[in-house]
């Protein structure tokens, strides 16, 4: 899961080629981000952005990245109560705009195994939609910003 | 084995009656948070420190403090208020104000003293990190009225659900007021100080 900057300069380079060859899906994705973890952290988040411009629903049905188990998540609140669950799939409404962010729908990352998300670092994953296939993303991981923690 | 943690349905429904209670029961107070009315949270708890020693509410609690009880395998919630509690503190530490931060893990399972410890510095140099066993920690949730259950499932990558609720604790007077996960750091400084000018 980690890279040095030549694998990084490689990634980027796929990274761009397989947007091109998404040329004619209306998904767009923004700004995926992992914040990174302590050294013993036994899981990490993933947030972004996914913009449906097309005429048709779709959904984000699957995440593929290399780690022991990846699953699209939400947080629910109840009384105070935070209740964190799997889900199966994201709706992506046509014309819309869903957010995976802190405190709602999130990507997780889990068995990190003392191989923490470091900052710098980035994680080479594949977002599986229900009509746009397979969409690959690179989460950037970063420093949790202390000044918008909430 | 997976602790078994006050899991059954009747309590879980009492301690959400609890909550309920005591958010309707509050009364307004000079410093414009809430306070409970006639309901004893908070007090005296065993633990077990970031070192590995055996610590007590008198050890860790020896400042106002903002205590919250999470689980470090939530990559999302938890580290969203223990951020907003250390950045409370750093704003305080700004206007030359001394406040501790605790975070007690609910998942004393996984969290083991060195993750609970890396845990929490990555949030602020001085928040303490408990855990503890199982019975130590039940025991401290219930004196501080929260509630959490491990979910059924995944031996290795269960979740908990939890209360997010962070309280304010003085050293000699105990539980002053709480926190829901919606206040902002700003919130949470200027409360804390109104409390700190009223009852020290």
């Amino acid at each position: 899961m980690k890279m040095n900057t030549k694998t990084l300069v490689i990634a980027a380079l796929l990274a761009s080629l397989s947007a091109t060859a998404q040329a004619e899906s209306t998904l767009t994705i923004e700004n995926p981000k992992a914040f990174a973890t302590p050294a013993t952290a036994m899981s990490g988040g993933g947030f972004m952005q996914i913009t449906n411009t097309g005429p048709t629903d779709d959904a984000l049905i699957g995440i593929q990245a290399d780690f022991p188990r990846v699953e699209l998540h939400t947080t629910e609140f109840t009384d105070g109560v935070a209740r964190m669950m799997h889900v199966d799939d994201i709706a992506i409404p046509a014309g819309e705009t869903v957010a995976l962010e802190p405190g709602g729908l999130h990507i997780m990352f889990m068995g990190l195994n003392g191989d923490p998300l470091e900052e710098g670092e980035t994680i080479p994953a594949t977002l599986i939609f229900k009509n746009a296939g397979e969409i690959a993303v690179t989460f950037d991981v970063v420093k949790r910003d202390m000044a918008h923690s909430h | 084995m997976k602790p078994v943690i006050f899991g059954t349905a009747t309590l879980a429904a009492a301690a959400a009656i609890g909550l309920y209670t005591w958010q309707t029961t509050t009364t307004p107070n000079p410093c414009g948070s809430t306070s409970v009315a006639g309901s004893a949270i908070g007090g005296p708890f065993e633990l077990v420190s970031e070192n590995g020693e055996t610590v007590t509410d008198a050890d860790v609690i020896t400042k106002p403090t903002l205590v919250y009880f999470g689980y470090t395998f939530c990559p999302d919630v938890c580290p969203l208020d223990s951020a907003r509690n250390a950045q409370a503190a750093y704003l305080l530490e700004e206007q030359g104000i001394d406040i501790g931060t605790i975070f007690i893990s609910v998942d004393p399972e996984r969290d083991t003293v060195e993750v609970v410890r890396d845990f929490t510095e990555n949030f602020h140099e001085d928040m303490i990190g408990l855990t503890g066993t199982p019975e130590q920690v039940r025991a401290a949730s219930l004196a501080y009225k929260t509630y959490y259950r491990v979910q059924e499932g995944d031996p290795e990558y269960y979740l908990v659900d939890h209360s997010t609720q962070t309280y304010l604790v003085f050293p000699e007077t105990g539980f002053a007021t709480f926190f829901r996960r919606d206040t902002t750091p700003e919130q949470i400084a200027e409360i804390t100080a109104c409390f700190m000018g009223e009852l020290t």
